[in-house]
């Protein structure tokens, strides 16, 4: 049905724009959900969430509730969080232990871990002569078509079909290496703590917000100019400055002509990487001490490497924004057309000092948590933003700044010189939602 | 505090036994007149005023989670020195701040006032309970907690030392963000 009100996609998305009704119609949103949410790698959340045997974390895939959970094995499965007996849901909590089993409120059937059927009540006597067999998939809690993990970020498909984890991520992993490499163990964990904040507006717009190098300058100009006063006024008087000030200032010190100056790179999936631009490797005597102990661990020339990743943000579309240098990220959510949560998490370098955690801590305080003095004005414009484009208004979205201008290496869309602002990413992750969107199914 | 064998004859009788100390009512006043003040400055936008009421090394804090016991290190909703909290108040009063601009107001109701410690240098350890409510274009939301305020004796009056807001609500989804202060 749904393919006969949209009998050709090109008159929605063309190469350097896209008509409002993708963002705001319902029925486009359920096609999406069902042809890239709920098929293509989804973030479910990092290994140390669920350390123990039993633990366990709810999430949505698409509009597939889920449940993430650490088996006796020491896998980690992701299953659909639902009895199969009467549709009850396993799992009512966010998150917690679910000890040696699962075991439904309603008529205590029991799972294992990794969702195969345990007990039935009354197996013997209740069901002789019926058609349920204890060892017919249908009688276990449904697994995700597929689970992969990369450096501890587990990832889940609910279709079979598709290329591999890596395959689909491709050059984005690096989002995952420069979290872990930055560790002198190689390795994160979780800070347990969960910011979930919802957005009144289409998760695409989120997304195509997040390598726009032209809105902070305009969009966060207020906590910037606050920011770059107090930080002058501290300066004076100690003479030392928190970096932490500096994450905010630099919204508004970085001026929209500086913003040209940086990059995007654009891959194939729509994943996208914006390069660095706060200077997060100053000269004090905490930096010194932490590339002394990545040194150590790496030798020199692998410590430089390491600490030269020039990564700002890496979006792996569809679902989750990373910030690699900072150790944090978030995954988006879409709860509907106009409705979008983001669970907002971030990591603790294994085996670095504390100062070092200290400035992904700030960052998540001060921009990512629910107190947030740059992220209160991106969700006043994606408000904004998602009512203007439900008006007649217009029809159509502009991606065009810099386009024609892109160079492209190799299937590599690299923003060219001084165009650092040009709206790539925009296009790129419409290019590769209209091949979803249109894939056979 | 109730000693043991009340709060063992109180547990028999399904019930607690909560004695404090008493307290000079014109302590409890001062005190309880001291967080009404601030709730008024707050809905009344008096940004300044309201970072005035911290002593100069005071600390803003809402955890994320009760069992919290320390700001430092940890991720906390708001954790702010007067430096921060500056920053937040020009923010706000900044003409581009676009969040601010649609009309919005918050309404605070403080109660349930209870002294818990009181210092031989007159400082105070204060528990209360909050309800706001706040209206945003066309939008209410409501967010509810409890205070703790460790109040430092001043020349006049009080000035807060730490400021602790445990918010009910601190765990569940956020529609939409925090602006300022609770």
């Amino acid at each position: 049905m749904l393919q006969e009100r949209i009998p050709d996609l090109s008159k929605y998305v063309e190469p350097d724009r896209v008509r409002r009704e993708v963002y705001t119609d319902p029925q486009i949103f359920e096609h999406e959900m069902q042809r890239i949410h709920e098929a293509v790698w989804i973030y479910c959340g990092h290994e140390s969430q669920v350390p123990k045997p039993g633990d366990y974390y709810t999430v949505q895939l698409g509009r597939q509730p889920m449940v993430m959970v650490r088996g006796k094995d020491r896998r980690v499965h992701v299953l659909y969080n639902r009895c199969p007996h009467r549709g009850n849901m396993i799992c009512g909590d966010r998150h917690g232990n679910t000890g040696e089993f699962f075991r439904c409120s309603y008529h205590a059937w029991t799972f294992q871990h990794d969702g195969h059927l345990r007990s039935i009540p009354m197996m013997e006597s209740g069901y002789q002569g019926t058609s349920l067999r204890k060892d017919d998939p249908a009688c276990s809690m449904k697994p995700a078509a597929r689970v992969e993990s990369y450096r501890g970020f587990v990832f889940a498909s609910l279709a079979i079909e598709g290329p591999g984890l890596l395959e689909f991520l491709g050059r984005s992993k690096v989002a995952f290496d420069d979290i872990c490499d930055r560790s002198p163990e190689g390795e994160v964990e979780v800070v347990p703590n969960c910011f979930r904040v919802v957005q009144r507006s289409n998760w695409k717009i989120f997304l195509e917000n997040q390598l726009d190098a032209l809105h902070p300058s305009v969009t966060h100009q207020s906590t910037g100019r606050a920011a770059h006063e107090v930080e002058k006024l501290i300066e004076k008087k100690t003479g030392k400055v928190p970096l932490a000030y500096h994450m905010l200032s630099a919204f508004a010190t970085v001026t929209i002509d500086k913003w040209d100056g940086f990059q995007t790179l654009n891959y194939p999936h729509g994943h996208c990487i914006l390069t660095g631009y706060m200077g997060l490797r100053p000269k004090d005597p905490d930096t010194l001490a932490y590339e002394r102990v990545l040194a150590k661990a790496y030798g020199e020339k692998r410590k430089e490497e390491i600490l030269s990743t020039n990564i700002h943000h890496v979006l792996i579309y569809p679902g989750l924004s990373v910030q690699s240098p900072l150790q944090q990220l978030r995954a988006v959510r879409p709860l509907g057309v106009d409705r979008t949560l983001t669970e907002i998490w971030h990591f603790r370098l294994k085996g670095a000092p504390e100062p070092i955690y200290r400035r992904a801590l700030a960052y998540y305080n001060l921009v990512n948590s629910p107190s947030t003095m740059i992220n209160a004005d991106d969700l006043e414009n994606f408000w904004k933003c998602h009512q203007g484009l439900a008006s007649d208004g217009g029809d159509w979205v502009s991606f065009q700044r810099h386009y024609g201008r892109d160079l492209d290496k190799d299937g590599v869309v690299e923003t060219g010189p001084n165009m650092g602002t040009s709206e790539a990413p925009m296009r790129n992750q419409m290019k590769a939602w209209a091949q979803y969107m249109a894939a056979e199914k | 505090m109730a000693t043991a064998k009340e709060r063992k004859q109180a547990r028999r009788r399904g019930g607690t036994v909560v004695r404090s100390k008493p307290v000079n009512p014109a302590t409890q006043h001062a005190v309880e007149q001291f967080l009404y003040h601030q709730a008024e400055i707050l809905d009344g936008k008096r940004w300044q005023d309201y970072i005035e009421l911290f002593t100069d090394d005071g600390v803003y804090w809402m955890p994320p989670e009760p069992s919290h016991t320390t700001w430092d290190g940890m991720p906390a909703i708001f954790a702010e020195d007067k430096n921060l909290m500056t920053v937040r108040m020009k923010r706000v009063l900044h003409p581009d701040a676009w969040s601010q601009r649609p009309q919005w107001g918050t309404n605070h109701v403080v109660g349930n006032v209870v002294i818990e410690k009181q210092s031989p240098n007159g400082d105070i350890l204060v528990r209360s309970r909050f309800h706001m409510m706040e209206l945003r274009r066309d939008d209410v939301r409501h967010f509810a907690g409890s205070y703790l305020h460790h109040l430092r004796k001043a020349k006049v009056g009080y000035r807060i030392k730490l400021q602790r807001v445990d918010m009910t609500n601190a765990q569940a989804a956020y529609d939409y963000v925090l602006q300022v202060w609770v």
